[in-house]
This record gives C-alpha cells, sequence and structure tokens, in this order.
C-alpha cells in the first residue's frame, strides 16, 4: 500500500508543471500571467523563479498570437505548454488551434506535426460571470485532430499533462477554476495516467452515470447518496472527449440498462448528445428506459452566486434525475 | 367491471370525438342501445353497446376528443349500484395504466387492440422475443407505464419457466399499482430546466366539414392500400341476360317500393361465390385470417364527394329480397351520414358498383386490411358470341382486385366463375 497525501486540485496540477519543466528541457510554460503573477489561478506560482523567464514566458493579451506562437515552437521542435486563460478567451485562438494546430499533419501530408499541449480553465466556480464562466467542451471536441482532455480528478490532475506531453499530436486539457481549491487524498506516487480511456470510478449495477469534469465528484457524491437508499448508480468519468472511449460507456449501460448523463456545457449539441447518440446506435437493445440527460442551462452564465449554481447541474437534481428513472 | 370503448370503425379511424351521451351514469343498456354519438371523419355515428348491465361512470365529456380503444364508460354487468361511488376512483387509475386490457370477446374491441402499441423498452422486448412472452399480458411499471426488463423477467419468473434469473430475488413489485401522480408527472428536466421547456404545441384542429373529413379518411385508407397491398387484377365478362331476365320477372309480383336492382343480386351472388372461395372472405393482419362471416361492404358515393362503405352484415344468410331491403334502409342513412357503428365496421370484402350511364368498368382500390374487392361495371348491350353464335347481350364487365400477399390469381378466377356460374343461374340464389 502506497501512502496518500491530502492536496488540492491546483496543487496537483502544479506537482504535474514542475515534473514535467524538471525531465525535459524543450518543455516550457507560456501565457498570460504565467510568471510574474503566477498565473491568473496561481497554478504556476514560484516557477519562474525556480525555472527562469525562458521556460516561464509572460506573453501579451493576444490568444491568436500566443497560441500560434506555441504551435510553431511545437513545429521547431519544442515542448510547449500554452496556457489559456479561461474558456471564453480560447475563443481567439480558435482559428489557431482548429485552422492549424489540428489541420497541419492532414495538410502537410503527414509530414508537420504538432504537439502542442494547451490548458484551458473552464467552467463556473468563482463568480466570473458570462465573460469567463462557460463550458465549451463540445466546442474543442468537435474538432478531428485534436486529443481533448477534462481533468474530472486531482488523479487526472497530477498525472494528464505528462502523458499530453507525449502525444505527437496537439492536446487540449480542460482544467476546472470551480475545483482549484478542492482538497482530496490522492496516491504519494501518483504520477503518468492514460489519456485514451474513460474510467469506471465507482462501479454498480442499477444505472450509469456519465459525465465528465466537475460532473465527477458531484455523481460521486450523488452515488453515495443514492446506495443509502439501495439504488447501486456507476459513475464513469468520460476523461477523454476526443476521441471518445464509448466502449467504457457502452459496456456499462450494457450492464445497468439504463443510462443518466451529466454536464455542466450547454444541451443542445453537446457531449451529452453525442454520448445519448451512440447508446442509441450501439445499445439499443440492452436499453430498459430512455436515456436521460441533465445539463447546463442554456443562458450565458449568470454573475449572482445562487443563479450561477443554479445554471449547472447540482447534486440534488443529479439524485432526483436517477430516482425518476429508476422508479418512474 | 366492463370497460365501454372508443370503438374503431374502420382501419382508418384513429379517433372520435363524443358528441353526446344518450345515456347517463345508472341507466341500464343492453346489447344493441345506442350509448352515444361519436363525430368521426365518417361523420356522425351513434354507437351501441354490446354488454349490458348498469352504467356506473361516464369517464369522458361531451366534446372530448379520443383515441380509438380509449375507455369511454364504466358497466357494471350486475347492475350493483351500492358499490360505484366507491370503485370508480381506482378504476380510472387503472385504465389509465392498461390501455391494452383483454376484451378479445367484444367485436368492437377486436381492431382496436390490436392497433395500440405496446409500450416496452428495447431490452425487454428482446426478453419478451427470446423467451415468447406476450407482451400485451404484461403490466408495465416503468416510464409512461413501459414495461421493462424487470416487469417481463417477473413474468417468467412467475411462469416458472425459469427457475432463478439474475433478478429473481427481488420482490415481485410490479403488480401494485403505481401512484396516479407518478404517471402524471412531467419528465423530471422540465422540472428542473423550466425555462427550457419548450411548450409542446397543441395544433388546434379546425373542424373539419363532413365533406373534407370524409375525403380524408378516404385519402387515409386509400393511400394505406396502394403502399402496402400488392394488387392484382382479374377481369370476366358475365352475360347477364338470364339474372335481367330472372329480375324483371321477380319483380313483376312485387310491389313498386320492393322492386330488385341488379345490385342486390350481385351482392347475394358474391356472397355464395364467398361461400365457395372463401380465402377471398378474410382480413391480411399478421398474414391472412379466414373471417367466418361474410359481411359485404358495399360502395356508396356521396353527392358531396368521397364515399362511404356500409356493410350488409352475414349477406349470404340474407335472400336477394332480403339484402334489396337492407340496401333500400342503409343507402340513404348512408347518404345522410346518419349510419350506427355496427354498419359501418366488420366488413370482410368490399363491392363496388359504378352504376348506370357511365363507365364501363371499374378497378378497385382494396380497403385494408380486407383482401380483395370485387367490381360491377356498368350494363351494357354488347355483342356476345356463345355456343358459334353471335347475339346482342346485356353483359356486365365484373373485376376483381385481389391482395398478392394473400391469394394468388387463381384463387381469384376460381371466384370469378363461380360468381359466373351463380349469375347465369339467378333462380339458385
Amino acid at each position: 500500500m502506497s501512502q496518500t497525501i491530502k492536496i488540492t486540485y491546483r496543487e496537483a496540477f502544479k506537482q504535474g508543471l514542475r515534473e514535467a519543466l524538471q525531465n525535459d528541457d524543450r518543455i516550457f510554460l507560456m501565457g498570460e500571467d504565467v510568471g510574474r503573477y503566477g498565473g491568473a489561478f496561481a497554478v504556476s506560482k514560484g516557477l519562474l523563479q525556480e525555472f527562469g523567464e525562458e521556460r516561464i514566458m509572460d506573453v501579451p493579451l493576444s490568444e491568436s498570437g500566443f497560441v500560434g506562437a506555441g504551435i510553431g515552437a511545437a513545429l521547431a521542435g519544442m515542448k510547449p505548454i500554452v496556457e489559456v486563460m479561461t474558456v471564453n478567451f480560447g475563443l481567439l485562438a480558435m482559428d489557431q488551434i482548429v485552422n492549424n494546430a489540428a489541420t497541419l499533419l492532414h495538410m502537410s501530408g503527414g509530414q508537420l506535426n504538432v504537439p502542442v499541449v494547451i490548458r484551458i480553465s473552464c467552467g463556473i466556480g468563482q463568480q466570473l460571470a458570462a465573460q469567463h464562466s462557460h463550458s465549451w467542451e463540445p466546442f474543442f471536441a468537435q474538432v478531428p485532430g485534436l486529443v481533448v482532455l477534462s481533468v474530472g480528478t486531482h488523479e487526472d490532475a497530477r498525472g494528464m499533462l505528462h502523458t499530453a506531453l507525449q502525444s505527437p499530436d496537439p492536446v487540449i486539457i480542460i482544467e476546472y477554476t470551480s475545483m482549484l481549491n478542492l482538497e482530496k487524498e490522492i496516491s504519494t506516487d501518483m504520477g503518468a495516467v492514460n489519456i485514451t480511456k474513460a474510467k469506471v470510478i465507482k462501479s454498480g449495477k442499477d444505472i450509469s452515470i456519465i459525465t465528465y469534469g466537475t460532473g465527477v465528484y458531484k455523481c460521486l457524491e450523488s452515488a453515495d447518496e443514492l446506495a443509502a437508499e439501495g439504488i447501486d448508480a456507476e459513475v464513469i468519468d468520460l476523461r477523454v472527449l476526443r476521441p471518445l472511449d464509448e466502449e467504457t460507456f457502452l459496456a456499462s449501460v450494457a450492464k445497468t440498462h439504463r443510462a443518466l448523463i451529466v454536464e455542466d456545457a450547454w444541451r443542445s449539441v453537446s457531449i451529452s448528445s453525442e454520448i445519448s447518440s451512440r447508446i442509441m446506435e450501439k445499445a439499443f437493445y440492452e436499453l430498459d428506459a430512455s436515456v436521460k440527460r441533465l445539463c447546463g442551462v442554456e443562458v450565458p452564465i449568470p454573475y449572482p452566486l445562487h443563479l450561477e449554481q443554479a445554471s449547472v447541474p447540482q447534486k440534488s437534481d443529479i439524485v432526483k434525475a436517477v430516482k425518476r428513472i429508476i422508479n418512474p | 367491471m366492463t370497460e365501454f370503448l372508443m370503438p374503431s370503425l374502420g382501419a382508418d379511424m384513429e379517433d372520435g370525438t363524443l358528441v353526446e351521451w344518450r345515456k347517463k351514469s345508472g341507466d341500464t343498456v343492453k346489447r344493441g342501445d345506442i350509448i352515444a354519438e361519436v363525430e368521426t371523419q365518417k361523420g356522425l355515428i351513434e354507437i351501441e353497446v354490446f354488454d349490458e348491465g348498469v352504467i356506473e361512470k361516464l369517464l369522458i365529456k361531451e366534446g372530448e376528443k379520443v383515441p380509438v380503444g380509449t375507455p369511454m364508460a364504466l358497466i357494471n354487468p350486475d347492475g350493483a349500484e351500492a358499490e360505484a361511488k366507491k370503485e370508480t376512483a381506482s378504476m380510472k387509475k387503472e385504465v389509465k395504466l392498461q390501455p391494452i386490457e383483454e376484451k378479445a370477446e367484444q367485436k368492437v374491441m377486436e381492431k382496436s387492440t390490436k392497433e395500440i402499441r405496446i409500450r416496452a423498452t428495447p431490452i425487454a422486448k428482446k426478453i419478451a422475443q427470446d423467451k415468447g412472452i406476450d407482451l400485451s399480458q404484461v403490466t408495465g411499471t416503468g416510464e409512461n407505464g413501459a414495461i421493462t426488463k424487470d416487469d417481463v423477467e417477473n413474468v417468467i419468473v412467475q411462469k416458472g419457466e425459469i427457475s432463478k434469473t439474475e433478478k429473481g430475488e427481488k420482490p415481485v413489485d410490479n403488480l401494485v399499482e403505481v401512484e396516479p401522480e407518478k404517471t402524471e408527472a412531467q419528465p423530471f428536466e422540465a422540472e428542473l430546466y423550466k425555462m427550457e421547456k419548450q411548450p409542446v404545441e397543441v395544433k388546434k384542429e379546425r373542424a373539419l366539414t363532413p365533406a373534407e373529413a370524409i375525403r380524408s379518411a378516404v385519402a387515409a385508407a386509400m393511400s394505406k392500400s396502394n403502399r402496402e397491398i400488392p394488387h392484382y387484377y382479374l377481369e370476366k365478362r358475365v352475360d347477364m341476360s338470364k339474372a335481367m331476365a330472372w329480375i324483371k320477372e321477380t319483380n313483376r309480383e312485387r310491389p313498386i317500393q320492393k322492386r330488385l336492382l341488379p345490385a342486390a343480386l350481385f351482392i347475394k351472388a358474391v356472397a355464395s361465390s364467398l361461400d365457395e372461395v372463401s380465402e377471398l372472405n378474410a382480413i391480411w393482419e399478421n398474414g391472412l385470417q379466414l373471417k367466418n362471416e361474410i359481411n359485404i361492404g358495399f360502395v356508396v358515393s356521396l353527392r358531396t364527394g368521397g364515399i362511404i362503405v356500409p356493410v350488409i352484415l352475414q349477406a349470404d344468410s340474407k335472400s336477394v329480397g332480403e339484402i334489396m331491403e337492407v340496401l333500400n334502409d342503409l343507402i340513404p342513412r348512408a347518404r345522410a351520414l346518419k349510419l350506427r357503428s355496427s354498419e359501418l365496421s366488420d366488413s370482410t370484402i368490399t363491392i363496388t358498383n359504378i352504376g348506370e350511364g357511365s363507365a364501363d368498368k371499374v378497378f378497385g382500390v382494396i380497403y385494408p386490411p380486407q383482401v380483395a374487392i370485387i367490381g360491377f361495371g356498368n350494363i351494357t348491350e354488347q355483342a356476345f358470341a356463345e355456343n358459334g353464335m353471335l347475339g346482342i347481350r346485356p353483359v356486365v364487365d365484373v373485376t376483381l382486385a385481389g391482395d398478392h400477399r394473400a391469394t394468388d390469381g387463381i384463387t381469384g378466377s376460381r371466384f370469378l366463375g363461380s360468381l359466373n356460374k351463380y349469375l347465369q343461374n339467378p333462380e339458385s340464389l
């Protein structure tokens, strides 16, 4: 048995970052305020002093410019980690991400791959309102050529970056602002994790709750509450939003025959709509109830705390939804 | 307790609007009584009841439009009124959950039971199919009363077909009635995110004029026929000299109101021929189902456009004279759209008669789920060769359109041969 330590989600990222920078000279971090300020969310605090200006690089406020520069560096043989402050600003870099990073391998006939890692903060959490708080995983997950990771657990916060840096292709890592201060215990020898598979976080037989990102801990807590009432829910963290690991959730549905998908993103044309379609296409005859979804309300994220909370599914919603499916 | 259900008055009928109750709660009814007037696409129909007893409760309000098979009233066959009030509340609940009540002995129900889709989950259907479970006998406890895997497995356990299933240890709870508010509750998403909920737009239906309603009923039935039934066509020229002479002879002894028309003879001849070629007196629903009674639908065209098809029940056991009487009664009422429900349902074959002074022959479109339609053309004088001689004879062109899924041309051909034989020997009818 290995030892465990208590660690925040933020600290888990920082450990992963530091380890990466120590291991490979080609790796460097660039982004708005990542150096002197220590990162908008203090993830890279102290790293400038440790690794110097060439490895921890503050950049001007131009997402298209610095994400493009990161892509260029990757083409030139470096291994850049580009931090985009929030997902809302990420749209400014969408042209570089979609038209260059995701496409160059194809357009160059396989000659140019782009091993860039782009970290993006996402979701609600600190009352940052409609300017900073959306859940736009589906935008990125739609693009072939990208690997899109969603960091729903501390283990993944600690280990995904390492594996992402091994990828020959561009990887988008979606991190969640609301979880930064959340403390969990992880194994002290926690390191690199797989970035191709979804994960059954809790196994169960009555229903498959399929989720990602901020939904993971909420669904686990819901599953605990449901267990007290005799409902044995299975919780699946998708982890990889592109390419989707359908094998894991289809096998789960084949076991439980019921599915609830939970996400913060807007309902229409979302990750959950894709999951639901694949269940219909490939596991229809396993279903014992129609697939249900809990998604973000389709509004710009509001500023007031109570409205912000009400705009995404909460534990009570998940518990209620599961009960409705099991005992209609 | 018996349920009185919205009857199906043809394969094309999906729903009907209750216009008026002719009976009220507490009234005693017997088989054949008119219980209600229902507006359908075929016009205002008087609906008969097939049970005897005392009406416990009327479940549908006048003016309501309900699908075929919906319980409309509860009839207590014992007439025990005392228990009435106590029971009605729970009955209503049951009614909602079990739209597929077994009522095979009721003639009117026969069709509507088949038309109600059974709600079952995909895996429940798969298990039921593998284990040979009849889903219409299973009570659903799932979403909106859908039959779930557990429901089917419980039935399997009860049947003792498998001694122990994965879920065998679970209490058999599907027999417990589901609380009513659950079935009526909105999907949970709607509650959670009301702002997302799009109001389902209920299309406000403009009341169709009777002519429009009939036009659309004809359109629906004929489209279904053309879409699903592979028709084959046969034709036979029939010498009508003997038949016309026989009618003339018979009419000489009859008062004017009772005079026979060729149509009555045609109907009788068809009925007698169906006795010999029974494969055409049938319906096609999950395969060929032969019918015992010969109930002949007779196409009546309406002056406002469209057609209506009243039925001559058990035409084989009626004489030509009796058939003529039925026609004299039915046709004017059909044109006035004043038919009773029993006069519109249960026909097993259809005759279309193009009538006088018009086209020579008619090729019919089968009225589903029947498997044949017989067309009689205009009786005209034609050159007719027989025994090496050419003569001028009254001749009718008889056509048959058959459902090739159900029968082959040889069957239709035998039928037309038989029909010709009867029309050459009208006195035998």
